[in-house]
């Protein structure tokens, strides 16, 4: 996938709705990623970071049902589409090969 | 249910006002289902400042942007990102492609648009540039904030007068005593004197001056010595008289002989002054060379606080302000006059300093006070040039909104594919852009061609700053801004129609978009009548100018510069002179016929009293034949003869002057002047030397033989002057060996005397004829739209039985309408506007009602004119051809 550039927080936010699957909107990554990442999520970042993701076409969206909490409206559910799980891959894999590539001296050499 | 708490209300508006809409519902969504389950957590006073917190994390352009339009919605291509906002440069070029085209498909409305504003355009700048020039007067002048003139406020006669000329210790004293003074310069008013070198015989120009002066007015010394005027023997020459004297050799060193009497040395050659510079000269010599040239009179003015002969600048140390000095000044001629004459001191003389920034444009004083003076011809044509400028825009407006009812459709298409306000905007702001910007250029062309005549006329050197940034910098601006001004209305008024009305029906924009149209029509004729107005009204004050009596005769009489060697050969040079027949008469007088350059005080009279011996008398001095040979006959009396002695104490009176000192039978009485009697032996009639505006002023001739400044020759009538000048020339040349011979004839002095007012004159002539140029190019796309959109109405018409007469008498009448009522209008502007500036003369005309009805008659025809062609081809138009079509 040449000229495809996926910044980190990009990545972290594509990982975030894949992990969450079938329930992958908003608020739910705003939830997930705090957690995981130790710091408080702007809301804000997230939503602008999804809509750049769709208008890369690495995720789809559709509007889910609507609930009480939400005072009646309706949430935006996200997939990762087959490009935006490419992505992923490409990314995992450069990732894979930099790891397997590090020398053992490195880190000190006490890594295993 | 219980009430469940809720996030501020305004923090949701804002939400709700600045969010997408297309992202409005989930983020609010969001934002809620984040409230609540907050508030569980933390409590609802955090969730709610949480809430606040991710508000203001909100603001970002993504998320209030509208959505992308739908077809250009990319899939991960290379336009992911891109913006289509109103101004990108896609629509940009798309603006400007459609402008072109919509020129080029009406091309006689394109040519009127175009030619009109460049011709107001370069109107305007040529306008912009005389005035330019006229502002930057001096400003060369390195010292230009810290020069300043020496001027002088007297009372003679009543009236507090305001002159150049101080006595000559001034200047000294003025450095001596008071260290607010950087440095001084005299100077003597300049005159034309000969330069002699080898065979080379130049008339020059140049001043006496002091050594200071190079410095103070950073005169750039080319070639020489930094200090040249320092020994009184020496010449500093401009680069163009160097060039005219020596060409191309080294003049530094060399030496010219200055009036045949003495020889300088050229110590420096400096640069020519530019030509609105305030001082000017082809030469300079050291004031000092004064002393060892005319000693005696030297010495007595050196000492004499009561002649006010000469002038002085003055540069004032940095930080010092003028009103200090001012105050410090003001009496020191008045304390040296303590031991002088009553007289002199009633005159209340009153020093003080005046800024060389002020020295071009506000030049004129009354009762001792700064009147202005030519800052209002400069004022004058800059509203005369805006008034042009407004003409040609009004006209860009005019014919735009006119053809509005063509373009509505085009509007109305263009918003119905979803074209937004702000895209048509842009697009009507382009085509004005684009007209204007092809006008400039135009424009451009146009004031190249037209500039060396334009500096002809003004007798300026005025150029186009071609390498200048700040020329193009305003330029631009210019343009942007008279392109936006022209397209302002037509882009905001065609640009708020609504598509549904238009396209449903056609919208009948003419009845209330006519009204405004009405009046800009009305204002454009409006200036340009006050112009027409004014136009005449000036022509007609320069001809009453003209027609004045003279009072001499100025045909035929030359007057030449004397030197020592005419005066020493006087008599001889006119025994010479008379016999061969080529002249008539010669006499000596100490001004030219066309000037009087003398006034003086201290006359007496039968009942005069004691203050009227400061009342200045206008004074000739001459021998014999001076009416005889001026052209002028006596009231009363005769002129100086020879065969009376005692008419070397005589005196000729004008009629002003036997008004002034009240005299019943003037001839024969005796007067004094400085003590001694005069015999008043005849009186002259109000003969015109001064402003031919101007009331003429008392005058006494009196006899002085030695008082000498020029040789008037009245030229034999029966013997063509042109004939006559080459057979005198040798008689000049054998008794004034070193001077050129150089002639003035009288007439054409005196026709110099018109210059300004025909300057004035011809440039409002200029100006308003294109105005009414520009008006009736307006004028003439209108009515060809007028004529355009009732085409189907004239059809019907003339199948009913309208005439030709008829139909074009409908189409004329709403124009008429307009141009009366501009006429109406202007006129009283144009006469209070007049009125104003004839204030300025005594001499004047009163303005009549003739050139109202003249201008109103030559409007009206001139309107219909233009009105006409484009009525008559309507009205001859076959009615089937235009009711064929629906």
């Amino acid at each position: 996938m040449k000229g495809t550039q996926l910044g980190e927080f990009e990545e972290l936010v594509l990982l975030t709705i894949a992990l969450l699957y079938d329930d992958a909107y908003s608020v739910a990554v705003v939830e997930e990623l705090g957690q995981r990442l130790e710091r408080p999520m702007s809301l804000g970042a997230v939503h602008r970071t999804m809509q750049r993701l769709e208008e890369k076409g690495l995720v789809n969206s559709r509007f889910g049902e609507s609930t009480a909490e939400r005072g009646g409206r309706r949430k935006r559910l996200f997939t990762v589409t087959a490009a935006g799980e490419q992505v992923l891959q490409e990314a995992r894999r450069i990732r894979n090969d930099l790891w397997a590539d590090i020398p053992k001296a490195a880190f000190g050499g006490g890594v295993a | 249910m219980n009430r469940k708490p809720k996030a501020p209300r305004w923090a949701q508006s804002l939400l709700e006002r600045i969010t997408a809409p297309h992202l409005r519902e989930e983020i609010q969504g969001d934002m809620d289902e984040l409230f609540h389950k907050r508030g569980q957590r933390y409590g609802y006073a955090k969730a709610r400042l949480l809430y606040i917190v991710d508000l203001l994390l909100l603001l970002h352009p993504r998320l209030w942007r509208g959505e992308p339009t739908p077809q250009f919605k990319p899939r991960y291509s290379k336009f992911t990102d891109v913006p289509k906002p109103f101004l990108h440069p896609d629509m940009i070029r798309s603006y400007l492609t459609i402008a072109f085209r919509n020129l080029v498909k009406n091309k006689s409305y394109s040519a009127i648009n175009i030619g009109g504003l460049a011709v107001g355009m370069a109107v305007a700048m040529l306008i912009g540039l005389w005035i330019n020039d006229e502002v930057s007067a001096n400003k060369h002048h390195k010292n230009y904030d810290t020069l300043y003139q020496v001027k002088m406020n007297q009372t003679f006669d009543g009236r507090r007068g305001t002159q150049d000329a101080i006595p000559f210790p001034l200047g000294a004293e003025l450095k001596a005593k008071y260290p607010d003074f950087k440095a001084t310069a005299m100077c003597d008013w300049g005159s034309n004197r000969s330069l002699v070198v080898g065979n080379q015989k130049f008339l020059k120009d140049g001043h006496y001056i002091g050594q200071d002066a190079i410095d103070m007015f950073s005169l750039q010394v080319l070639n020489g010595d930094k200090n040249p005027l320092k020994e009184p023997y020496s010449i500093v020459l401009t680069d163009e008289t160097a060039q005219a004297l020596f060409g191309d050799q080294d003049p530094i060193g060399k030496t010219v002989r200055m009036d045949n009497t003495v020889d300088l040395k050229v110590t420096a050659v400096v640069a020519k002054q530019p030509k609105n510079a305030g001082l000017q000269f082809d030469y300079l010599v050291p004031w000092h060379l004064q002393a060892a040239q005319r000693t005696d009179y030297i010495k007595r003015a050196e000492a004499n606080w009561a002649d006010n002969s000469y002038q002085v600048f003055a540069q004032l140390r940095d930080g010092i302000t003028p009103e200090k000095t001012n105050a410090k000044i003001k009496d020191i001629v008045l304390k040296h006059l303590i031991n002088d004459e009553v007289t002199q001191k009633s005159t209340k003389p009153e020093v003080f300093i005046y800024p060389m920034a002020k020295w071009r444009l506000y030049s004129e004083f009354s009762e001792g006070k700064n009147t202005g003076g030519f800052i209002k011809y400069v004022r004058l044509f800059g509203i005369f040039g805006l008034f042009i400028l407004v003409i040609a825009c009004i006209n860009f407006m005019n014919l735009s909104t006119a053809r509005s009812e063509k373009r509505a459709k085009e509007v109305g298409v263009r918003k119905a594919i979803g074209s937004g306000r702000e895209q048509l905007i842009c697009q009507f702001l382009s085509e004005s852009l684009l007209i204007a910007l092809m006008a400039l250029v135009l424009a451009l062309g146009l004031v190249f061609i037209v500039l060396p005549y334009f500096n002809t006329l003004t007798e300026k050197q005025l150029v186009l700053q071609i390498g200048n940034p700040l020329f193009w910098g305003i330029l631009l601006i210019f343009t942007l801004f008279t392109g936006l001004l022209a397209g302002s209305y037509p882009a905001l008024y065609l640009s708020s129609f609504n598509p549904v009305k238009i396209l449903k029906g056609g919208v009948h924009v003419g009845k209330n978009a006519s009204l405004p149209r009405k009046i800009l029509v009305v204002v454009q004729f409006t200036f340009s009548i006050v112009l027409m107005i004014g136009t005449i009204i000036i022509y007609q004050q320069i001809q009453h100018g003209k027609n004045r009596p003279v009072g001499f005769n100025n045909k035929g009489l030359i007057s030449v510069n004397s030197s020592n060697d005419l005066i020493d050969h006087f008599e001889p040079l006119r025994a010479e002179l008379l016999a061969s027949g080529m002249v008539s008469s010669i006499c000596k007088t100490n001004s030219p016929p066309t000037q009087i350059w003398s006034s003086n005080n201290g006359w007496e009279w039968k009942g005069s009293m004691p203050n009227d011996k400061s009342v200045g008398f206008k004074t000739i001095a001459t021998s014999y034949d001076y009416t005889k040979t001026i052209g002028i006959k006596l009231k009363e009396g005769r002129d100086f003869s020879r065969d009376f002695s005692t008419d070397s104490v005589g005196v000729l009176l004008n009629e002003a002057a036997v008004k002034r000192m009240g005299l019943k039978h003037p001839v024969g009485e005796l007067v004094k002047w400085n003590g001694s009697d005069r015999i008043v032996v005849g009186v002259l009639p109000d003969i015109m030397m001064e402003s031919p505006y101007r009331a003429v002023s008392p005058l006494t001739v009196i006899f002085e033989k030695d008082w000498v400044g020029t040789i008037s020759v009245r030229i034999n009538p029966n013997v063509a002057p042109s004939e006559a000048i080459k057979r005198i020339t040798p008689i000049f040349d054998k008794y004034n060996p070193g001077f050129p011979f150089d002639y003035k004839f009288a007439d054409m002095e005196y026709e110099k005397k018109f210059n300004y007012e025909e300057l004035i004159g011809n440039l409002s002539a200029i100006v308003s004829l294109l105005a009414i140029f520009i008006s009736c190019l307006g004028l003439f796309g209108l009515a060809s739209f007028m004529a355009e959109q009732r085409t189907k109405e004239i059809g019907i018409r003339k199948v009913l039985g309208a005439s030709v007469t008829n139909l074009w008498g409908l189409l004329s009448k709403d124009f008429v309408q307009l141009v009366i009522l501009s006429c109406l209008i202007a006129s009283p502007i144009a006469w209070y506007a007049m009125k104003q500036w004839l204030e300025s003369y005594t001499y004047k005309i009163t303005i009549g009602v003739g050139v109202f009805i003249v201008v109103l008659i030559l409007a009206l025809a001139i309107t219909l004119l233009t009105i006409s062609y484009q009525a008559i081809k309507a009205a001859l138009l076959n009615p089937v051809r235009s009711l064929k079509s629906e």
